[in-house]
């Protein structure tokens, strides 16, 4: 039985008629065709496929596109500003925190809500706010950096040096 | 992975969601923050014809205290337990076990009912509810009724919950005179379900005797356990390391750990024993006492 849902995501309304097992992550990658957010795991452990729903950071793997009707989904594809890039994406890009780049898009919205709570969390803070999102490759400290870049940036305090870590 | 087919019905109201609870009887499942069920319906071992999802339902999501007892609303968010101010007052151990529970995602949908709901005793709620002596509301078709947590875990994934009740509402007395409580489990990584896990809330009067005592455990028994002899241990005088000792050697003997990838039915049986004695520690520093 198809339900009919209507969902913001990145500010753009979207109708569509679905099957309640559809998956979120399904509806954002292929029915929308938004496939900056990823399926690592499929089991709600690594934290790719994270998008915020309502503001709140969620797996969108564990959620059905049912829930979200009603209400506003932000993707990674939603982070861009007039051509510019988030705090976060400059973070990212400046401190070397992505290799593969898979985890990414996850990680960004993970602290996007982080942030959000909390705009000037410790080192330990973030590590903690982060422990639902699985790196497989850079590592975390440069990730941790990223972060903590953005936070200064979006406080209106000038970013750390940028020298990136390699441990 | 994509569950089996079924139908998604999203009431508005409590009494509509008991009618559907009582038109699908053993084939609907409710939904609250999914975190356990969706993934058991993408393996399909779980394949309910219907899923009813109370997230609309207003009323489940609140906490709050009223004439000396504390009420968490069923659909409460893991999240929204982690930061209340009014818990960290009396129930620090609430602060203690959400943190340890998955990551911030997860406890961004996960809530309290569905926690206990799940009957699942490697989850972590349940132990907490045992020492905390908490009433679990369940309401059906006749209204509500209040079951005491010690008649609420069954069996495996089973609970008192009738098919045809859902679980409104949790009760929690807020203790009176010199309380503390903790609550810790070990595991492998962040995020992991306990290799075992303890809670502790020990009251204690002027003269330091001990008045009432409450200890569960987690992940080590079929069911989430008391540890009715340990607390006995402690009660009725001051509370020493002798009888710490021997409250953490009762619960050692008294669970029933399977050996598995966490760790092998001895190590277990250790760990509970060392956890025991550290929650007692930690909850006497939070009663005032050391
Ligand atoms: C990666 C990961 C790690 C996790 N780690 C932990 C952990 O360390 N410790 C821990 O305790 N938990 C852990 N969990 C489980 C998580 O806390 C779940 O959210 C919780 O067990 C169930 O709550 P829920 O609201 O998601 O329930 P749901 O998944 O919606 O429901 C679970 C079951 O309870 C029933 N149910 C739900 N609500 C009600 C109700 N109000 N009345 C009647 N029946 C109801 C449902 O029908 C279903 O059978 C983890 C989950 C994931 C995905
Ligand atoms: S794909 Fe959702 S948590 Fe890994
Ligand atoms: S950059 Fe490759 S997994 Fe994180």
């Amino acid at each position: 039985m198809l339900k009919q849902i209507t969902v913001t995501v990145n500010g753009a309304q979207h109708t569509a008629e679905v099957e309640p097992r559809l998956l979120l992550v399904h509806l954002i990658r292929e029915v929308l065709n938004l496939t900056g957010t990823h399926i690592g795991c499929d089991t709600s452990s690594c934290g790719a496929c994270t998008i915020l729903l309502d503001g709140k950071s969620v797996k969108s793997c564990t959620i059905l596109a049912v829930q979200a009707n009603g209400k506003s989904v932000t993707t990674i594809e939603g982070m861009i500003q007039n051509g510019e890039l988030h705090p976060l994406q400059e973070g990212f890009k400046e401190n070397h925190a992505l290799q593969c780049g898979f985890c990414t898009p996850g990680m960004i919205m993970r602290a996007t809500e982080l942030l959000a709570n909390n705009p000037n969390p410790t080192e330990e803070e973030i590590r903690w706010g982060i422990s639902g999102n699985l790196c497989r490759c850079t590592g975390y400290n440069n990730i941790v950096k990223a972060i903590e870049y953005a936070g200064a940036k979006m406080r209106g305090e000038e970013p750390a040096s940028t020298e990136p870590q390699f441990v | 992975m994509i569950a089996q087919s079924f139908n998604y019905e999203a009431p508005d109201t409590l009494a509509k969601a008991i009618a559907l609870l009582q038109k699908y009887g053993d084939e609907a499942k409710i939904l609250s923050g999914g975190h356990s069920l969706i993934p058991m319906m993408k393996l399909r071992f779980a394949t309910p014809e219907c899923l009813i999802d109370i997230n609309d339902i207003p009323g489940l999501s609140h906490i709050k205290e009223e004439g000396g007892v504390l009420k968490i609303g069923a659909l409460t968010r893991e999240a929204e337990v982690e930061h209340s101010d009014l818990l960290k007052k009396h129930f620090p151990i609430f602060g203690d076990v959400t943190k340890l529970i998955a990551d911030p995602q997860v406890r961004n949908r996960g809530t309290l009912g569905g926690n206990l709901a799940h009957g699942d005793a490697a989850n972590d709620h349940p132990a907490v509810m045992l020492a905390l002596n908490a009433t679990v509301i369940a309401t059906g078709p006749d209204g509500e009724r209040a079951i005491p947590i010690d008649e609420f875990f069954f069996g495996f994934y089973m609970t008192a919950l009738q098919p045809d009740e859902i679980l409104t509402e949790i009760q929690i007395p807020i203790p009176e005179g010199n309380t503390g409580n903790a609550y810790h489990k070990l595991e492998r990584k962040v995020g992991d379900y306990a290799t075992a896990g303890v809670a502790v809330q020990l009251t204690l009067d002027q003269s330091g005797n001990c008045t009432a005592a409450g200890i569960g455990l987690t992940n080590v028994n079929p069911t989430p356990l008391r540890a009715a002899r340990s607390e006995q241990a402690l009660l009725g005088k001051p509370i020493t390391e002798a009888s710490i000792a021997e409250a953490a050697q009762y619960a050692s003997e008294d669970c029933s750990p399977s050996s598995d990838l966490r760790g092998s039915e001895e190590y277990k049986r250790a760990m509970v024993a060392v956890l025991v004695k550290r929650m007692i520690h930690k909850a006497l520093e939070r009663a005032g006492v050391k």
